[in-house]
């Protein structure tokens, strides 16, 4: 597998922080690979957004150096070649749809590209059947749920045909029920069609369902695996601000108890196996 | 326990008579009591909103009656503008309602609707702020320089400085991290033992609200199908899940555990209870 | 208060003619037609443009009850007008009553007046109910793309109508949410004199403007992301393509403003 985000050194502030105050990011060294399905999980301020929006130029590194398969991030004349290689799905559904009319919508990225029209058009229709919103193509987004919003949020981000997709807090409005559509939405992608997707959140189960999990505090990545690894260092999780899940969670009160169980049983099924085995 | 807010056969429905018409509340009956802590659980669209609109006065019945302390909050004007002070209502993601130039005045906008005196709009402010967790040096800031959490929390004080006897927060910890969404609901928790308080939450965090409320409700297609304890109410689990509810984990795994055959109590829904609950079968199988 | 009742989208779906015609040919139609109205000097014109009028929208298949609701807002205005020239009007008294006087060229010009107006809503209301907003922004983008050799920004100023269109339902929902939640800390907005009752406006306004700026900045970054580049290079989903109707719609309508214009030299 290829890597198509490379991280090297990168630190980033703000500029009109005050001089000695804290970077943002501090020193990461990070590498994706294409078609993985990574998911960066910190609490607010941890400096996960920050690192979303370096993926695609938004922000650029005060220090270090950020390669999106291979085009560094700082060099201006890089920047539409990387935005049509990342795209971005924001947090407020509502303020990222640019169009009044879904499938309008959804060609905008493709339009600015200069794509031809007739080829707009598939790149729309695939794109919408691909969320499961081509049966709304003609509707107002403003009469969406939330969920329904991500969905064409991101059927416009797939029509501009990425590399990769960020998801930068994407879930963090909406719903339960509104979260498990845009989940199960970017899995299918990275599943059945290899797009790489970096997952922003800071909710356990979404991260949970990533091959790999990266963990932020202050500005660093301050853990880095599968997710049924990470979630086992349950003291590290928990000193900075971050939850553990709740099948995790018990297991390891059970080993406080004494109890010798794994605390890899990170799925409702595995941790009721390993529950059911003491018990019969 | 004495009732503090009567809901009698409450329907609503929305543009009535045209071709949109649509029922949002369908002959709901429910009695909160004073000093509960209750929990409102349902989709987006289930009528929740709708609900807790009309406890304070916000929407009016299409039938039925809202009785505040045994009288209909309805029966006359004046009543029905004081109620808006007797039921604090925060709405979801209240930070972006926020308009003063100082938190304090923000704060003290509710007080001064009340006509207050100003020493005591001045002790409502201070003794709110406490309450939602913000430090003195704060008040005098813009509220607009605040991080998102910080914001919120003045949102809620602005509500909370009515001193009302009910507390309705519809989503008081939506996108909030973990960390600060257990802060905001401590924040809660202790307004509501400090004034005897009545605090309804509205939440799709099963999880949350399955650990600090007293009793459950749960709207689903303008009716209320389950209201109990949130252990009766979580035993419910598979029809939960089947009207789009997302039941806890722990309800989730331990229901697991007993269709592979396990003898287990599986009303369980916060870790400490599955905690309690295994233990006490895996010391029972083991004799001892 | 129900902010959300308001119609803002005056489209009526539909599949006539008329709703099919290309937008460039409805626009070009409308500022020809509004124009032709302000030629007709007498009877017959008036007869002839209004017959016109009557049967595109009986063409159209949009019912006349709607144009009736909307001509609804400019009742005022019509009025006001009427009576304006029905006694501001020298000539031959009919009837009068202290300094009130009533002309016979008064009651004409009223009404010609009246005519005028309405012909002229029934006719910019035609081309709303019958055309989307977004093709008649891209037909408008289109008609006016000649300008920008003379650096008129044809393009941004489409953008900023989409994205108005866009969000306007959005502002609307949010009002709605921000009355709510003021009145729930007792925000009284019915009770007061105007200035009170002004002031009772600032705790909506505030958080409006400020969530619209915010709006702005992420959308912006949005659109950025999505590679915005002003439209330089830029493409478009939507084809506009003149049928042969549209060239008939077009031939028909240079027919009409030529007969008015002979009618009018012969003070018809």
């Amino acid at each position: 597998m290829s890597t198509i985000i490379k991280a090297e050194n990168l630190t980033f502030s703000y500029p009109d922080e005050p001089a000695g105050h804290p970077p943002v990011l501090k020193n990461i060294n990070l590498e994706i690979e294409s078609g993985s399905f990574v998911a960066i999980l910190g609490h607010n301020g941890s400096g996960k957004s920050t690192l979303a929006k370096h993926i695609n130029a938004l922000l650029t590194p005060t220090e270090g150096k950020l390669w999106v398969e291979g085009l560094d991030t700082a060099d201006p004349d890089n920047l539409l070649d990387i935005r049509g290689k990342v795209g971005m799905v924001f947090q407020n559904p509502d303020n990222q749809i640019v169009a009044s009319v879904v499938e309008e919508d959804v060609a905008f990225g493709p339009e600015n590209m200069g794509v031809p029209p007739k080829e707009i058009r598939q790149r729309v229709d695939t794109a919408l059947k691909m969320v499961g919103m081509y049966d709304l193509r003609e509707h107002s987004p403003h009469l969406l749920s939330g969920g329904q919003k991500q969905r064409v949020a991101i059927a416009g981000i797939i029509a501009m045909m990425p590399r990769c997709i960020v998801l930068d807090e994407a879930t963090a409005m909406l719903d339960p029920v509104g979260r498990r559509e845009t989940v199960d939405t970017i899995k299918t992608l990275n599943e059945k069609y290899g797009m790489t997707v970096v997952l922003i959140t800071h909710h356990m189960d979404e991260a949970a369902q990533a091959q790999r999990l990266i963990v932020m505090a202050g500005g660093q990545i301050i853990d880095d695996g599968p997710p049924r690894e990470v979630f086992q260092h349950v003291d590290t999780l928990r000193a900075s601000g971050l939850a553990v899940p709740e099948t995790v969670a018990l297991l390891y009160e059970l080993r406080r108890e004494g109890l010798n169980v794994p605390l890899d049983a990170l799925s409702d099924e595995d941790c009721a196996a390993v529950l059911a085995g003491l018990l019969k | 326990m004495e009732p503090i807010i009567e809901i009698k056969n409450l329907t609503h429905i929305y543009s009535p008579n045209t071709p949109f018409q649509q029922t949002a509340l369908d002959g709901i009956d429910l009695t909160v009591y004073r000093g509960e802590y209750l929990g409102i659980i349902g989709r987006t669209g289930s009528g929740k909103s709708t609900l807790i609109q009309h406890l304070n006065g916000l929407m009016k019945p299409t039938a039925g009656q809202i009785l505040f302390e045994g009288q209909d909050i309805w029966s006359s004007k004046a009543l029905t503008h004081s109620i808006r002070f007797q039921v604090g209502l925060v709405f979801q993601y209240p930070e972006y309602q926020l308009f003063e130039e100082t938190v304090y005045k923000d704060i003290a906008y509710g007080p001064k609707n009340m006509k207050l005196e100003e020493a005591e709009i001045d002790r409502r402010v201070r003794r709110a702020a406490a309450f939602a967790g913000l430090s003195d040096e704060v008040l005098q800031r813009s509220p607009f320089e605040l991080s998102g959490g910080q914001k919120r929390r003045v949102a809620i004080a602005g509500v909370i400085a009515m001193e009302p006897k009910v507390l309705i927060l519809d989503e008081p910890t939506a996108g909030l991290d973990p960390a600060g969404s257990a802060s905001i609901l401590a924040n809660i928790e202790a307004y509501r033992k400090a004034n005897n308080a009545t605090v309804i939450v509205v939440s799709h965090s099963m999880e949350d609200v399955a650990r600090i409320t007293d009793r459950l409700v749960v709207v689903s297609h303008g009716t209320l199908p389950y209201v109990g304890t949130p252990r009766e109410v979580f035993s419910h689990g598979e029809e939960l899940e089947k009207l789009g509810l997302a039941v806890p984990t722990m309800n989730r795994v331990f229901s697991r555990v007993r269709a592979m055959g396990v003898d287990i109590d599986p009303a369980v829904y916060t870790v400490e209870q599955a905690k309690a609950a295994f233990l006490e079968a895996y010391r029972r199988r083991e004799g001892v | 208060m129900a902010l959300k009742d308001v119609t803002l989208g005056q489209y009526f779906p539909g599949n006539s003619l008329i709703h099919r015609l290309d937008p460039r040919s409805k626009l070009i139609f409308t500022v020809l037609y509004i124009m032709v109205i302000f030629l007709c000097k007498n009877l017959v014109s008036y007869g002839l443009v209004l017959a016109v009028l009557l049967i595109l929208i009986g063409i159209s298949g949009v019912k006349p009850k709607v144009f009736l609701k909307g001509m609804k807002p400019v009742v005022f205005i019509v009025a006001f007008t009427a009576i304006l020239n029905l006694f501001y009007t020298d000539g031959t008294i009919i009837w009068s009553l202290g300094f009130l006087k009533i002309t016979q060229e008064g009651v004409w010009k009223a009404f010609f007046m009246v005519l005028r107006i309405l012909m002229l809503i029934s006719a910019t209301l035609l081309l709303t109910y019958t055309t989307s907003p977004i093709l008649l922004t891209s037909g408008l983008e289109r008609l006016l793309r000649p300008l920008k050799k003379v650096n008129f920004p044809v393009h941004e100023l489409a953008m900023m109508m989409n994205i108005a269109l866009r969000f306007i339902p959005t502002l609307i929902q949010e009002t709605d949410k921000i009355i709510s939640a003021q009145k729930a800390r007792g925000a009284d907005f019915d009770s007061g004199n105007l200035m009170q009752k002004a002031k009772a406006l600032i705790p909506i306004l505030i958080p409006l403007f400020i969530s619209s700026f915010r709006r702005a900045e992420e959308l912006a970054i949005a659109m950025e992301c999505r590679c915005y580049h002003g439209d330089e290079g830029r493409t478009s989903l939507r084809q506009l393509t003149m049928h042969g109707r549209d060239w008939g719609f077009l031939l028909f309508t240079l027919v009409l403003t030529a007969g008015v214009c002979v009618l009018r030299f012969f003070g018809l």
